[in-house]
């Protein structure tokens, strides 16, 4: 649905071949761009204002280093700027005060107030080893105190017992009192979920505060709240007083520009985010993430973290020597798939690499899916030990018995075949070469060792929007003949070949 | 028979708390528009601070580009109210809203009239739901509700109470239960029932989430084994304090389970929800209902004038 910030800068920056200092036109035409992109995150309007002020203040007489263009320079001015505005560090949640330490969570109705207090019972019990009790103040809401009491018995946390007819306050001081003479180290506060403006509410959210002195008061907020989530955290803040904000939905597609919204309304740290219905989805919040989300750059930290836990880093160095060497066969293939599929497949992979989110979506029109992978993966393993060392060899005859070996057709075979040539044509080009695109691309990769700096990163989107960096073929191999755009960048191409380099990149984790 | 739900024109109420609702929507738009155009001739500064105020709104940018023009159109440099800014406005905006301001019908020649409720996690749907089956009952239908979300802790105990309220009988299985299984069981037994309406609810979902999309897709096809025609109504339910990824969610939904209709719920929040005007535009789904409160009858009729006056500001 969008066309990523990302890009459309390079598209735009691109065309001025004006080198030396950004000229005042390259930064009117980037503003406008970031503008746009900023609205169509969902970021609050005033705040779009003020961020691209202080861009327009920053890009002025920037130099534009000699080997990147305008678009990237400026795409590394917002990424910087963006990271700067959502705060720089991970800000965990403090329980450095007398036990029990009150934890009173405050939101809109349907925000994830209810899962939300059990993610964090969770994580506090688990990794933090504090023992935790939980209550729902929530008497408004048909079955929330049965939510959280049920939840209460899956994780193995104790919730504050239901009494019928207690208002929220004086269940607030109920708890505290439990959780005192139960020996509690952290009690956490459920309250109702209500609407930004109703005063009766946030009066009584102020009261629950003042009446459990509650230690954190956290704000959940949901990533794919639209203008409102301004005045969302800032009537939070000023009515009760925030400590900070948990953002929920995270897992979902939106932009989540709302994040920057409520951090520079609020200077309030996002200090977790929720990132799936599990109840261990809850993680710390990576400021760079949500910058490359916003920018549309994907989210490469993620993916670089989910490849170094799920490859064989030996295995992959091994490809990765074997790349170098221009002798990737037909195992090695079978080997990258394989990994490939355990990373969550195409659309998994997809949806983290930069610049591409377009892309997936014509992969999932084209109905490009596990299948995929699966069926390239049964064609190498109807081939002789022979046939996959050496794939010179296979000729009609052999290729009709492997396609009924592996139940596919002789054209998925040759296209299995033509990708794979194609990937090690490429490995070769990035083994020998010093310079060129792919040499760099190999380096960022990981062939030639340390990890990908944010700029690089920035480097790689750029060349991405056009499929495959350098000279791949138009047409993606491996891939259905009706997929459309100039091929997949970073799927049968040079995304193999990179996650050979990752386990190098994990190191530096 | 075809016969459209009652509107709650006869309610007294209702017209009161939509407009209660929509109040600090308009009131912050309002402002807005009042603050720019009070003392001012309708330049291309003042257009533009106006599509920022739809901006604010969550139109989204084209819409509120596209509106913003119309309102400039013909009226370049001319001294203007601030009256009669807003009437403008409420024109233009009513003139996307009025194709999609349809009323859910019930054809009650389908015993039971299947009605599937879909939406993300936490966007009301339930609680839509509940407040759908008091409306049903109240015009004498007799209604039963699948307890389709197996997956939410208490989703069932939550749909159980608003079925008690409605007066509805529930029909659920154990947590974690198969949804799929569970709807099949849900029609067959509505129609042993010889019920008039079937309310599925279902779990929130992501619509980014392929697999429990997928699940939702099974859903759908389980519902048609029982009858070919079910569901006959898949309504969306949207949260007005979403953004712009509302649009997705339509788009998703839609290619999923068939949406026949929306629902937007929280109206009665400050969000705006002008990023309806943005989904009108784009995909003209009827819109049915907007939930206005927590009570029971806190669900109004869709009506494109209201909407489109109260967003613009104009108090009735």
């Amino acid at each position: 649905m969008f066309d990523t910030l990302s890009e459309k800068l390079s598209t735009i920056l691109d065309r001025l071949t004006g080198r030396g200092v950004l000229s005042p036109a390259d930064i009117d035409a980037a503003a406008r761009e970031v503008r746009r992109a900023l609205i169509e995150a969902d970021v609050a309007l005033d705040v779009v204002r003020g961020f691209v002020d202080k861009l327009r203040e920053r890009a002025e007489g920037v130099e534009v280093i000699k080997s990147v263009t305008p678009g990237q320079m400026v795409v590394k001015i917002v990424h910087d700027q963006l990271v700067e505005t959502l705060g720089t560090s991970a800000d965990p949640i403090d329980l450095n005060a007398p036990a029990p330490v009150p934890i009173m969570l405050v939101g809109l109705q349907g925000s994830g107030k209810t899962t939300t207090t059990a993610k964090i019972a969770r994580r506090l019990a688990e990794t933090a080893r504090r023992k935790v009790l939980m209550a729902s103040l929530d008497t408004r809401r048909p079955a929330a105190m049965e939510q959280l009491a049920v939840l209460g018995r899956q994780l193995g946390i104790d919730t504050l017992p239901i009494v019928a007819g207690q208002s929220p306050v004086q269940i607030a001081t109920r708890a505290v009192q439990a959780a005192r003479f139960g020996g509690f180290d952290v009690v956490l506060l459920d309250t109702a979920g209500r609407v930004t403006l109703d005063e009766a509410m946030m009066a009584e959210a102020a009261e629950v505060k003042r009446a459990a002195d509650a230690h954190e008061v956290l704000l959940v907020a949901d990533a794919l709240s639209g203008q409102d989530a301004v005045n969302l955290a800032r009537s939070f803040d000023q009515r009760v007083g925030l400590t900070g904000i948990v953002l929920t939905r995270v897992d979902g597609d939106g932009r989540g520009g709302a994040a920057l919204s409520m951090r520079a309304v609020t200077g309030k740290p996002i200090k977790l985010v929720g990132t799936g219905e599990g109840l261990d989805a809850l993680e710390e919040f990576h400021p760079a993430r949500i910058a490359d989300r916003i920018l549309g750059m994907g989210d490469i930290v993620t993916l670089v973290e989910r490849a170094a836990a799920t490859i064989d880093a030996e295995k992959a160095a091994r490809v990765a020597e074997r790349m170098r060497k221009g002798a990737f066969d037909l195992n090695d293939l079978r080997e990258q798939l394989g990994q490939m599929q355990q990373m969550g497949g195409i659309g998994g992979l997809m949806g983290m690499l930069p610049g591409i989110a377009k892309m997936k979506n014509q992969a999932m029109a084209a109905n490009l899916d596990e299948r995929l992978l699966k069926r390239q993966v049964a064609i190498i393993n109807s081939m002789t030990a022979k046939e996959r060392r050496s794939p010179d060899v296979l000729k009609a005859s052999r290729k009709k018995r492997i396609a009924a070996g592996s139940g596919t057709k002789v054209e998925e075979i040759n296209r299995l075949l033509k990708m794979h040539r194609t990937m090690s044509d490429m490995m070769k080009a990035m083994g020998g070469g010093k310079r060129g695109p792919l040499a760099a691309f190999g380096n960022m990769m990981g062939l030639g060792g340390g990890a990908p700096s944010p700029e690089q990163m920035a480097k790689l989107a750029e060349r991405m929007p056009g499929g495959i960096p350098g000279g791949l073929p138009p047409a993606m191999p491996g891939l259905p003949a009706k997929f459309p755009g100039g091929g997949l960048p970073g799927l049968g191409g040079p995304k193999l070949p990179g996650l050979g380099g990752f386990p190098g990149l994990g190191k530096k984790k | 028979m075809n016969d459209s739900v009652k509107d709650g024109t006869n309610n007294p109420g209702w017209l009161r708390r939509l407009s209660g609702g929509l109040r600090r929507t308009s009131a912050s738009i309002s402002s807005a528009i009042t603050d720019l155009v009070a003392k001012r001739k309708l330049d291309a500064a003042t257009i533009e601070e106006l599509e920022d105020a739809l901006i604010r709104a969550d139109l989204g940018l084209a819409t509120a580009a596209k509106v913003a023009a119309a309102i400039g159109a013909g009226r370049h440099d001319r001294d203007v109210s601030g009256e009669e800014v807003r009437a403008v406005l409420a024109a233009e905006v009513e003139k996307i809203l009025l194709p999609v301001a349809a009323p859910l019908v019930v054809d009650g020649a389908k015993k039971p009239f299947v009605i599937l409720v879909v939406g993300v996690n936490g966007s009301g749907k339930t609680t839509t739901i509940g407040k759908l089956a008091a409306k049903f009952a109240a015009e004498g239908r007799k209604v039963v509700l699948a307890a389709g979300d197996t997956f939410r802790a208490a989703a069932v105990e939550q749909l159980k109470i608003w079925g008690a309220r409605a007066g509805a009988p529930v029909i659920a299985r154990a947590p974690g239960a198969d949804a799929a299984g569970l709807a099949f069981d849900a029609l067959e037994q509505a129609r042993a029932q010889a019920a008039d309406i079937l309310l599925v609810d279902t779990a929130g979902r992501l619509q980014n989430k392929a697999a429990l999309m997928e699940e939702l897709a099974k859903m759908v096809r389980v519902l048609r084994k029982v009858d070919a025609g079910a569901p006959h109504a898949v309504l969306l339910v949207l949260d007005a304090t979403v953004g712009q990824n509302a649009l997705g969610q339509v788009e998703e939904f839609s290619r999923i389970a068939g949406v026949t209709g929306l629902v937007m719920t929280k109206l009665d929040g400050t969000a705006r929800g002008g990023i309806l005007v943005a989904i009108a535009e784009k995909y003209r789904l009827p819109v049915h209902f907007i939930g206005v409160g927590e009570g029971i009858d806190d669900l109004a009729t869709f009506a494109a004038r209201d909407f489109a006056r109260a967003i613009a500001g104009i108090k009735d």
